[in-house]
């Protein structure tokens, strides 16, 4: 509600009071983040100094490795060392892939991203217009079918659902390519730039490339985007119904504006803020990386990244994971509350 | 919008049905699919992981090697051939003339040197393996010299059975690294670790040509290799953790070799007149430790109970057919001095008999760290049934691999159930870590399998120990035989299974052939027609 004295530069100060309260919970979020992170890791039963020399080492090669850890330092000062260095953007080296976190994270995160953006992309074009639909035939037949698609988006394991969609359309029928990112044939077209194969490739003018690169991507993010569209299709519903009933939607009937510019127009309109928090939620979800679909189709992404840091205690990579979901999730849900300010009136 | 639309579609199908055709492997490449994620570094002097020590194996070459076909004989690879002195303390190795390193560096004795000063100085976990004769960082550059450009003299710390050092030669470890490339790649007197983990500087088979951890590595052949150009031209190692997936890769043809396919898929492929099956016998031995710190786990009687309760057979036929095979002695078949008696088997009758007499005629509760794996879960679940029969209430303790093994190597545990592989290919690796302990305290330095179930075995340590210095062959192996057999009798381990490697690959692979370790399974001899 902006009052009659709000003038611009009154605007850009609550818009720059906004950016700094942001900012602190940022920081304040990702601290948090992290100490939480290393504190989890630290009580972990498990010994991290295995995960750098391995079982057979005898005594003196442990002790070694223990120290080059800082493991004999107290909890309070490894982690004062840990946040000196994040800050200077140094997040260790990974033990399992002797890279460093950064450059691990840089050849990773691509992978999660395409796969991630895709099958949010699939979840939208499918689960808004399944959503509304549902909503406008509230309780009849196109109601329960998208009821139905829904349900089976939520309860069928992506893990069986992955190994059947790998079966009929890439054993039975052929469609699509199968596990892993691209095809042996075109493994070393494509320089990396970006680390999305696909942008690269196009970019390259390798559309060869291109395509196999999606053949390759269309199946896992196809399976991601089910669990999407379901999410999205049943929150599309329940906000499409609750406009539906408000007394503009009545005011513009009576006018007599037709139906399809009711629904699109007006009702969807008013329904776009909220759809836009929840599409944000499940694109941030596919964004931490599955571990399963990722397992299944051999994805080198995130999930797995993290998951297989955190099963052999390499920790400098678990933290440093953590730290990008994290960034991730706030960078995100920023996004979406900028986005959501500029598409409701009220807050413009 | 509808037009856009439309042609989207239907150029996306076209590009599909296109890529499809092409599903088809290079004709001079071998695509395996396989799990790498157990790589941590591709240094020779480091690798001590399956993976790791694969690649390391296809990458450079060492003095000696083992010839598969020939019941693992001892040949010479790059050391053309060697001399021991009389008192078995020095070794003399005249190197192969005219060997060059991939960078085009001859390889020289100088190399040599380096390489064991570098394995010896930085020690990393298969450090020992040359540690063990006695070299150290402070003195490897005077035990370990280069008489002139082609000649190595090796002295060793005691008068060892040359077969133990010359065996402990053709383990990774030993293998010779390009020491003036390396040396350009030195950061910190790291001995070029930090460089040498991503990247290769052999003479072997070949190189690598691109490495990136957990996704794959690719491997160029060496044209020029002193033994003949491999078979193939590339081969690329794609990580694909899921074995089912391996296995769609394979019928579809896109991948030419699947490495870990479990029970229920080989079955499958087996069926498929385009796909055959290798197998070869691997030194992994299943097994479970007995924590001795457990009183009643401490109990004579209780330890061969528990060897009987074992049903060895349903397990094989159930659950790893195909994958294990039924063994209960400490050497794997194929090292010397291997037996291969199986004194137990499945009987809960005479096990409640022992119990009885052990005063546990109602059985006892006790517990087992179980790594989340197939299929150790699977193992575990079915003797926690046949234990059930004699009144032995076993509770399984699930945990990810390194958090059980923490746990063991602290010995806070009742009963592990762990796989031991062993370290090179002689036969003390496996007596030195089920049958000597030679501290049992807390302070011990090495804590071998014996030392982590807390057996205290000060004379069976005497014998195992004397075997290394065994230097007539047939008496070495005469104390290994009666070793096992008493070793089966006595310990804390219920010894099961053997593990048996498996590939399934496309019909049109030839060569293959799966060695007794991680040190001999080679790319090169693989063709494909």
């Amino acid at each position: 509600m902006a009052s009659s004295r709000d003038t611009w530069a009154g605007k850009s100060g609550r818009w720059g009071k906004i950016a700094g309260r942001e900012l602190s919970t940022v920081a304040i979020t990702m601290f948090g983040l992290l100490l939480v992170t290393f504190l989890i890791a630290r009580v972990m039963p498990i010994d991290p100094v295995l995960a750098v020399v391995g079982d057979r080492a005898p005594a003196d090669v442990y002790d070694k490795a223990r120290l080059d850890l800082g493991l004999d330092k107290p909890l309070w000062q490894q982690f004062g060392i840990y946040i000196g260095k994040v800050f200077t953007g140094d997040l260790g080296r990974s033990v399992l892939t002797s890279n460093t976190v950064v450059d691990d994270i840089k050849t990773v995160f691509p992978a999660t991203l395409e796969l991630a953006t895709l099958g949010t992309l699939i979840g939208i074009m499918l689960g808004v217009p399944l959503g509304i639909v549902a909503a406008v035939h509230q309780g009849r037949w196109p109601d329960q079918i998208a009821r139905v698609i829904g349900l089976i988006g939520y309860s069928i394991p992506v893990f069986w659902l992955g190994l059947m969609g790998l079966l009929l359309f890439y054993a039975k029928l052929g469609w699509v390519s199968g596990p892993g990112r691209i095809s042996v044939a075109y493994q070393d077209f494509v320089t990396p730039i970006t680390g999305v194969i696909m942008l690269d490739a196009a970019m390259q003018g390798e559309w060869d490339a291109f395509w196999d690169a999606f053949s390759h991507l269309i199946l896992p993010a196809s399976v991601l985007g089910l669990l999407s569209v379901a999410y999205i299709s049943r929150m599309t519903r329940s906000f499409m119904i609750n406009e539906l009933q408000q007394q503009y939607v009545i005011a513009a009937r009576v006018k007599g504006v037709s139906e399809w510019q009711v629904i699109w127009g007006h009702a969807l309109r008013n329904a776009v803020v909220p759809l836009v928090t929840v599409i944000a939620l499940s694109y941030m979800h596919l964004l931490e990386g599955s571990v399963l679909t990722e397992t299944i189709f051999a994805w080198p992404g995130l999930g797995r990244y993290i998951t297989n840091s955190l099963l052999n205690a390499d920790m400098n990579a678990v933290l440093g994971g953590t730290l990008v979901v994290g960034a991730v999730f706030i960078g995100v849900n920023l996004f979406s509350d900028i986005i959501g300010r500029l598409a409701d009136p009220r807050a413009r | 919008m509808r037009h856009v639309a439309k042609l989207m579609v239907a150029s996306a199908f076209t590009a599909l049905m296109a890529t499809t055709a092409m599903a088809q492997t290079p004709k001079d490449t071998v695509v395996m699919a396989k799990q790498i994620d157990d790589i941590i570094t591709l240094d020779p002097a480091e690798a001590f992981e399956f993976s790791g020590v694969e690649v390391g194996a296809n990458v450079y070459d060492k003095l000696i090697g083992v010839d598969l076909a020939k019941n693992n004989d001892l040949v010479g690879e790059l050391a053309e051939k060697w001399t021991v002195s009389e008192d078995n303390l020095t070794y003399t190795f005249k190197l192969r003339p005219g060997v060059k390193f991939h960078s085009g560096n001859a390889l020289t004795a100088a190399d040599v040197v380096y390489s064991f000063q570098r394995a010896v100085t930085l020690n990393k976990s298969p450090g020992f393996i040359l540690t063990q004769f006695g070299l150290t960082k402070e003195n490897v550059l005077e035990k370990v010299k280069a008489t002139d450009d082609n000649t190595v003299v090796v002295t060793v710390s005691k008068p060892f059975a040359p077969t133990f050092f010359l065996n402990c030669l053709t383990s990774g470890v030993a293998s010779v690294v390009d020491s003036k490339l390396v040396k350009a790649n030195e950061k910190d007197g790291d001995f070029g670790n930090a460089w040498l983990k991503l990247n290769s500087a052999g003479s072997g088979a070949y190189k690598v040509r691109a490495y990136r951890p957990n996704e794959q590595y690719a491997l160029d052949a060496n044209e020029t290799w002193y033994k003949g150009a491999p078979k193939n031209k590339r081969v690329i190692v794609r990580h694909v953790a899921e074995p089912a997936s391996q296995r769609l890769l394979l019928e579809k043809g896109d991948i030419d070799m699947a490495r870990n396919l479990s029970k229920d898929q080989l079955a499958a492929v087996k069926e498929k007149s385009d796909i055959q099956i290798v197998q070869g016998d691997k030194g992994y031995i299943l097994y479970l430790g007995l924590n001795q710190k457990n009183a009643n786990l401490n109990k004579p009687e209780v330890r061969e109970a528990l060897k009987w309760l074992v049903d060895y057979q349903s397990i094989e036929r159930n659950i790893v057919e195909g994958t294990y095979k039924h063994h209960e002695s400490f050497l794997p078949k194929g090292f010397l001095g291997a037996i291969d008696e199986k004194p137990y088997k499945f009987d809960p009758a005479k096990a409640k008999e022992l119990l009885a007499k052990a005063g546990l005629p109602n059985g006892f509760t006790v517990t087992m760290d179980v790594r989340s794996v197939a299929p150790i879960t699977d193992i575990a679940q079915a003797i926690q049934s046949s234990w059930g029969q004699a009144g032995i209430k076993l509770e399984l303790i699930p945990g990810d691999g390194k958090q059980t093994l923490t746990k063991y190597r602290a010995r806070t545990h009742d009963i592990y159930i762990g796989q031991w592989g062993p370290d090179y290919l002689d036969p003390h690796t496996n007596a030195e870590t089920f049958a000597i302990n030679e501290n049992n305290g807390e302070d011990a330095k090495s804590k071998t399998l014996a030392w982590r179930n807390a057996w205290d075995i000060p004379d069976m340590t005497k014998v195992a120990q004397a075997a290394v210095l065994e230097t007539d062959a047939s008496k070495r192996k005469a104390t290994y035989e009666s070793l096992q057999r008493e070793h089966q009798k006595v310990s804390p381990f219920v010894i099961m299974f053997q593990q048996v490697e498996v590939t399934a690959e496309r019909k049109n692979v030839k060569g293959w052939v799966i060695g007794p370790s991680s040190d001999t399974n080679f790319y090169w001899p693989i063709a494909k027609n």
